[in-house]
Formats: C-alpha cells, structure tokens, sequence
C-alpha cells in the first residue's frame, strides 16, 4: 500500500502562545516497497513529518494516509526508530527486543523463540542479558533496530537512526539495515543530515526546504541493487550526490 | 618486558589498596558505634556527668534485661512497631495514589497543593493533640500521625518518579498501542521505582517519629510512653534503653528497605560498576 501526504504541514506554539508552522504544506507519496530518505537543514520539521507517520503527532492540516486510511493514530502495521536508541534501562537485551511482542500479550516462550533468531542475525547473541548501559552505542542501536525488526512492520520509520554513531559503526549498521530489509521486504522512511548515506541506502531522497520544510527537491537514485560499500566510488554515485548537494545548496542561497 | 611485570605489579597493589579502600568504607559505620561506646563508658567511668545524666552502659544493659525478663520492652516495642507498620502502610498508600494522581494531572496539583503544603509545614508535633483529639488515645491516632508523617516524602517522590518517565518512552509505548494498564506497568512502574524507594526509605525511618509523637501526646503504651513513664520516675537507663529500641527498630526497617531496593534495581547496580 502506498503512503501519501496531501498537503500535509504542522505548526506549533511558540513561547508567545501563536501558532507558528514548523513543517510544509508538503506532498509526496511512497510506494509499497519504497527506500525514501529525508534530508533538510536541522529544525525544518523531519521529525514531526516521521511522527505524523507514526501516528504520534496529528497534522495542523492536509492528511497522511496508508492506502485507504488516514493516519489518526498508531497504526498496526508501522513501527518506528527513534535517533537515540530509547532502550528500557531496567530491560535486559532480550527483554527490550522482545517488549513489542509482549504488549502485543504474545507468551513468553515464542516471544523468546523469536528474539533468539533476531539475535543471531544482529550480532547480540553474546549479550541477550546485558543491560543497556553495558552496550556501546553501536549496540544499543542494534538492539533498538531488533526491537523494530521483530514487529515485522509493513512501514518503517527512522528518525536519524545512526545519527549518534561515529562513522564506521553507522555505515556497518547501514549495511545491516539493508541487509535485513532483503530479508523483510518492507516500505522505509528514514530521516538523515548524511547525503551519502541517504544516496548509498535510498530509492528516493526528498530534499527539504528550511522551516516549514517543503519539498524542494525529489531524487530517484537508480543505482543497482544489492549495493555495496565500493558504489560510494562510482560515477553514478557522485553524480547523484552531488545533485542532492545541490538542493540543499538551493536553500540556502 | 620488565616496565611490563613492573605494571602489572603495579596493579595488583592498586586492587589491593581499593580492596583496603572498600573494607575500611564497610566497616567505618561499626568503628563509629565502637568509639562512641568507648567515649561513652569511659565518660561514665570517671563520672565527668552524674550517672544521672549519663548512665554507665553496664547499668542500660541491666535495664535492658530486665525490660526484656519481665517483658516490658517487647511489650511497648510491639505496640510502637505496630502503629508503624499501620502508618507506613496508610500513609504510604495513600502517598503513592495521591502522587500518581497528581502526576498525571497537574490541575490537582494546583488544587490539593495548599491543603498538603499546609500539613507539611506545620509541626506534627502541634497538631498531634487535634488528631488525638478526634482519633481517640487509642491505636488509630498514632497510626494517624505516622501517617501523615510518612505521607509526604512518599508523595514528593512518586511525582518526582512519574513525571521522570523518559517522553520517548511515552512514545514508544505509544506506537506499540499500549494500553494504560501496560504502560503502567511496564514503564511507569519500573521507571519511577528507584525513586520511590528513596521516598520510602526516608518514610520508613520518618515512621518511627510520627508513632512516638502520638505516643508522648496520648499516654497509654509504646515506646514513647516508656520514655515518659522512666523519666517521670528518674529511671534513665531505661529512658536510653527504649531510645535505642527505637533507633534499631528505624534501622531494621530501613535496611529492610535498601535491601528490597539492592534486591529489584540489579539493574541500576550493574549500571553503576
Ligand atoms: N513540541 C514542540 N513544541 C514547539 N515547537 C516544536 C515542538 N517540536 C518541534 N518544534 C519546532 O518545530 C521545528 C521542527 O522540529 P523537528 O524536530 O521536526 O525538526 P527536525 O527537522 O527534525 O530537526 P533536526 O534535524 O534538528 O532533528 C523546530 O524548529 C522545532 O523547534
Ligand atoms: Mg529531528
């Protein structure tokens, strides 16, 4: 089912008590299936725009829909990836994968089952009972990316989901993200400030304007897929790069 | 190879002296029981203040004993701790609904807020006579001001914990289509129960206050009226025997307290190493 935003914007209260707007009126739709990346100068609305999606936040105006429905809330098939891991301190590892699972009231042993699979594929196995704050950064993303892999989401949301990482460690985690989305084929929204990774992960990079964010450019990156890390060299790469700098360019001058 | 074997010694004698570190900061709280004992029969001993004021330990052990042969102490002792209990149970209760509650909406807050302010700052100890007053000289008005006493830190902390919940959690909870039952319980709850249980160790040794605050008002029994009752007939070595009963009932249930709270919060100890 295809995601669609009609003219969608958010406004906010500023100290004053006025409502000022923080995103759009924006309009874009994303395809069953489809790798759409976000980029935009800091404060143009990415987040609230992946918190409208997530059902988290309602629009000021315009409408967010999934195939026929309107999102007005949560929505089953959806699950969403914040920019800090936002893992339960008091939860072990296994514990905090295997938490959607639980309030969706599955029992304990094929929550278990299905968190073991989920851990081997992350490279946790070592540290199913380990507490958050006994992970490194890496690995607390990691076990945030199990938590929303193990929803089995037809609609991914990432909110800068690698954006604390330093460098090595993001464009690892990237791989893996692609990695398992061959795995479960699912439709992504994911926001990043990092053009290459934005061209290295994505089908499409929606460029934004500044506060309200518009759109203001929309790039379809036709690299072949699977991609691997030695694309980043290509011509065809850089190309596409470059032109993403560009729309960003275009907003500031 | 050699600043290698040098390092490593090097170590050993670091581990070794925050191993002495680790045993000195344990057993520091027993060498300031054991000096001040020593202070104290040595006071006693020259008779620097009148045996009187200051009764030689050996005499408060004699009172202590014969308190427990013809049961006295654990009689009064049983009857303090039970208005505790009582009190802590009530009090705490209510702390904990109220505090939810006001967390949760801050209009109650601006509406009780005089009302708790109020009692907050006012002495117990000036109001214990009203409360006897309506609640009878018996059991229910000590019970009364131990609650009321322990009442409060439990309320500060309960908001303080619930109004502490990571926003993003919220969130989370929230596109995972948690109900508010869930959401209590698997976030809520744990999240704020750290501080909760900061709030109820401060209670439980508050507890003790508000018992003996009833106790010293309406006569009757419990420790409290032991103190009354020695005093009045010059008896200090039991006026120190029931003080210190007092004093090690407070200590039990708060250790009984850090240990539910060393029990449950493994998880904050493992963060903490
Ligand atoms: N709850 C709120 N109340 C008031 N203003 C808000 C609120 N949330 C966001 N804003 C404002 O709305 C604007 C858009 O915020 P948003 O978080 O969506 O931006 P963003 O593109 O994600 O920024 P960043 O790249 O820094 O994460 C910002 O200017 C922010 O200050
Ligand atoms: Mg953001």
């Amino acid at each position: 089912m295809r995601l669609s935003l009609r003219d969608l914007s958010v406004s906010f209260p500023d100290p004053a008590g006025d409502m000022r707007p923080a995103l759009g009126p924006i309009s874009f739709d994303v395809a069953e299936e489809d790798f759409v990346c976000l980029v935009g100068p800091t404060g143009c609305g990415k987040s609230s725009l992946i918190r409208v999606l997530a059902g988290l936040l309602p629009p000021t105006s315009g409408s967010a829909r999934y195939g026929d429905e309107a999102i007005a809330g949560p929505m089953d098939s959806f699950a969403i990836m914040f920019q800090d891991a936002n893992l339960m301190p008091w939860r072990t590892v296994l514990d905090n994968i295997a938490l959607p699972l639980e309030i969706a009231g599955l029992p304990r042993d094929i929550r278990h089952e299905k968190v073991q699979t989920l851990l081997l594929q992350l490279h946790l196995e070592q540290f199913e009972l380990a507490y958050p704050a006994e992970l490194s950064g890496g690995m607390a993303q990691r076990v945030a990316l199990g938590r929303v892999i193990v929803q089995q989401p037809r609609v991914l949301l990432l909110d800068e989901p690698f954006g604390a990482l330093d460098a090595l460690t993001r464009e690892r985690l990237s791989l893996e993200l692609l990695r398992l989305r061959q795995r479960y084929v699912q439709t992504i929204v994911m926001v990043t400030h990092d053009i290459s990774e934005a061209v290295f992960l994505a089908d499409r990079v929606i460029v934004m304007s500044r506060r309200p964010g518009r759109l203001v450019a929309d790039i379809s990156v036709d690299l072949p897929r699977p991609r691997s890390p030695a694309m980043i060299y290509e011509q065809r790469f850089l190309q596409l790069t470059k032109e993403v700098r560009a729309g960003i360019e275009d907003i500031r001058a | 190879m050699q600043k290698k074997v040098k390092s490593s010694a090097g170590n050993q004698d670091k581990n070794a002296s925050v191993r002495r570190a680790m045993t000195l900061r344990r057993a520091s709280p027993f060498l300031t029981v054991f000096v001040l004992l020593l202070v104290w029969q040595w006071v006693s001993a020259r008779e620097i203040i009148s045996h009187i004021l200051v009764p030689p330990p050996a005499d408060v052990y004699l009172a202590f004993s014969n308190a427990m042969a013809d049961g006295t102490l654990p009689k009064h002792a049983l009857v303090t701790l039970e208005e505790m209990l009582y009190g802590l149970l009530i009090g705490v209760g209510i702390g904990l609904v109220i505090g939810y509650a006001i967390a949760k909406a801050p209009l109650l807050e601006s509406i009780l807020s005089p009302v708790i302010v109020g009692f907050q700052s006012t002495p117990i100890v000036a109001y214990a006579p009203l409360l006897v007053i309506w609640f009878g000289s018996g059991l229910a008005s000590k019970v009364v001001t131990t609650a009321v006493i322990v009442f409060f830190p439990m309320l500060v902390n309960t908001i303080v914990g619930i109004r502490g919940v990571s926003p993003n959690l919220r969130d989370l909870l929230r596109s995972l289509k948690a109900g508010r039952w869930q959401t209590f319980r698997h976030l809520e709850v744990p999240s704020a129960l750290p501080v909760v249980l900061a709030g109820l160790k401060t209670s439980a040794t508050l507890a003790v206050i508000g018992a003996v605050v009833g106790e010293f008002v309406s006569q009757g029994s419990g420790l409290g009226f032991l103190v009354t009752s020695a005093r009045n007939l010059y008896d200090t070595p039991l006026v120190v025997v029931a003080v210190l009963t007092m004093t090690a009932i407070s200590l039990s249930l708060y250790g009984l307290v850090a240990y539910v709270e060393w029990r449950f919060l493994v998880w904050q100890r493992r963060s903490i190493l």
